[in-house]
């Protein structure tokens, strides 16, 4: 028989600022490395996409060819959100199984749990938009950014993948079960198509442009193609970031409310 | 005498059911407390209150010496819970899985493997410590989640149902585990609907009905209160025909044996009456007795419940 060593009884310690948060960065890093399937399709997916808009609707679309260099950001956009609608599931599913209410009993600030999950959609986003740039610029996307202006590029990106993400982690937490999360994700990643994503809003019939030019995709894919393709910014920056932080901020209100609400709800 | 948990009139309701109608608990620091009840008693629900989980609507409950409604994080600090339904993280190994709560839980990245390969020996988990919990059957799951709970010795551990699914072997491992626990000085509460465990594990039982605490006390005493010893009659195979308590006095014997000699089965060929001391089961079904369906035989037509209630 192994021997068992029990001390005295401990009373476990308030943790440090980072200990709970870096916990549980790295057990979502490990689930998002495992989940090999969801990985590859948040990648084979916008790159499909990506190739079906430049190759098949592209010339009808733009007969000159220079289709890509439009509908590229649109892309980086849906990309994010494909990935993004995954961390609606993986909340969901810590919701739904046991192991939320043994953090639960545990002395860790709610918040937690859900910062891991968004950091880990954060990294997982951003190499995916890496890869779907870099299959742009191999099927021809020639943007012109300076090095500046890539920088930029990469804070709208990174700020509207963390606004998308948290939102989707309080529909994670809103939804009933991890199929329904994946219903609500589904919804949402319609919006990029009612956008100037794909095609120009002065295009669409009069009843949805209004829609199409007010809601938040729109500015922030406007920020993206004037930073690459050196077009006139406007103020869509400023739409852009204040979209995206009021996202933020009523993500995670939202959050932290069904977080509370739905404390030992089972 | 320190209580590690004490409850005054907690209540809860569920819509329309009052599944807690006014329980009170207190549970000396350092012993094993057994909470019996059939079920849908509000076993579970006592425990998600006590651990936070839970509010309820009326009534206090101190654990560890803190309000659980008004300080649920200096409870967290004392407390751990392995709850009924497995709380595992399944894609996680076993010991990713103890690493990831022994570093909540304060310790350090060294501390916490040489934690986590301690318990995994302990719970039998050694060989399958690498593989993913997902591929675990629901026996290894259950011990993972009992390791789980003791990645730090917490003064106050509350197990539901914990050794529900588990295999001898690991059973009375797990008693031993718990004993070990309680004589370094830990409290552990737990419900079980294996009366023999509480029998032998718990050094107090309290058996839930009803929405409050029916009757509560060392295993002897709550036996002591059905009375004496059981008469049963059994027929020529050995089955049981009817089992009668006794109030422990002659009288009260003769009685239950007059009794079965007016029933017809008494007389059957190959009858034969047996006497017994009263089990746990005895006390158990005596006290959540429903009225559609008395299990033991009352004596001389009073009500076992009534029976206790005088006692
Ligand atoms: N969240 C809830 N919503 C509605 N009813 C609930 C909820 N949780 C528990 N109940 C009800 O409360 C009652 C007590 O449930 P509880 O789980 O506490 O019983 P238990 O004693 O643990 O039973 P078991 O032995 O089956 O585990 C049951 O009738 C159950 O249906
Ligand atoms: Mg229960």
């Amino acid at each position: 028989m192994t021997t068992f060593t029990t001390t005295t009884t401990t009373t476990r310690p308030r943790l440090g600022a980072v200990t709970a948060e870096s916990t549980f960065v790295s057990r979502s890093f490990i689930h998002s490395v495992r989940d090999v399937e969801a990985l590859l399709m948040a990648v084979v997916l916008p790159t499909m996409l990506m190739l079906m808009f430049t190759w098949i609707f592209g010339n009808a679309i733009d007969p000159s060819g220079g289709y890509v260099d439009y509908v590229v950001p649109g892309i980086i956009l849906l990309c994010a959100g494909f990935g993004a609608s995954s961390t609606a599931v993986s909340v969901s599913r810590d919701m739904t199984t046991g192991i939320i209410d043994r953090f639960r009993t545990m002395p860790i600030r709610s918040g937690a749990v859900l910062t891991g999950h968004v950091v880990a959609s954060l990294v997982r986003n951003l190499v995916a938009t890496a890869v779907v740039i870099a299959v742009a610029l191999l099927v021809g996307f020639r943007p012109v950014a300076t090095p500046l202006e890539w920088v930029a590029v990469l804070g709208v990106v990174a700020l509207y993948i963390l606004a998308i993400t948290y939102l989707f982690a309080a529909i994670g937490l809103a939804a009933s079960s991890p199929e329904a999360a994946n219903g609500y994700g589904f919804i949402l990643l319609f919006l990029p198509y009612v956008s100037s994503a794909f095609v120009p809003v002065e295009t669409m019939p009069d009843w949805l442009r209004p829609i199409a030019e007010h809601q938040p995709i729109t500015p922030v894919i406007e920020t993206i193609r004037a930073l690459l393709m050196d077009a006139p910014l406007g103020d869509s920056a400023w739409w852009a970031v204040g979209w995206c932080v009021a996202i933020i901020a009523i993500s995670v209100g939202w959050g932290a409310w069904l977080f509370r609400r739905k404390a030992g709800r089972r | 005498m320190t209580l590690a948990i004490q409850a005054v009139g907690l209540r809860k309701r569920f819509g329309r059911t009052d599944v807690l109608a006014g329980l009170d608990l207190a549970v000396p620091a350092g012993s094993v407390f057994a909470l019996l009840g059939p079920n849908g008693a509000g076993k579970t629900t006592t425990i998600n209150i006590l651990t936070t989980l839970v509010r309820p609507d009326g009534g206090t409950a101190h654990v560890a010496g803190h309000d659980v409604v008004a300080q649920p994080g200096e409870v967290q600090r004392r407390i751990a819970l392995t709850g009924q339904s497995a709380a595992v993280d399944e894609v996680l190994t076993a010991t990713e899985n103890l690493v990831m709560l022994g570093r909540l839980s304060g310790l350090g990245r060294r501390d916490a493997h040489v934690r986590a390969a301690e318990l995994l020996g302990r719970f039998g988990l050694a060989d399958a410590a690498g593989r993913r919990v997902g591929t675990y059957s629901g026996g290894m799951r259950r011990r993972l989640d009992l390791a789980l709970s003791l990645i730090v010795p917490v003064p106050v551990l509350f197990l539901d149902e914990p050794t529900t699914g588990l295999d001898t072997r690991s059973r009375q491992e797990l008693w031993s585990v718990i004993r070990s626990l309680a004589d370094d000085g830990s409290t552990v509460f737990l419900t079980t609907q294996y009366l023999e465990e509480a029998d032998r594990l718990a050094d107090r039982i309290a058996v839930l009905d009803r929405g409050r605490i029916a009757a509560e006390g060392t295993s002897e005493e709550l036996k002591a209160r059905i009375g004496g010893d059981v008469v049963e009659l059994r027929d020529a195979d050995g089955g049981l025909v009817v089992e009668l308590p006794t109030d422990g006095t002659v009288h009260g014997l003769r009685a239950a044996v007059d009794e079965l000699d007016r029933s017809p089965a008494a007389s059957a060929d190959g009858a034969s009456v047996f006497i017994r001391r009263p089990s746990l089961d005895d006390v158990f079904l005596a006290i959540t007795a429903r009225d559609a369906a008395v299990p033991l035989s009352p004596v001389e037509g009073s009500d076992p419940r009534e029976l206790l209630e005088t006692k």
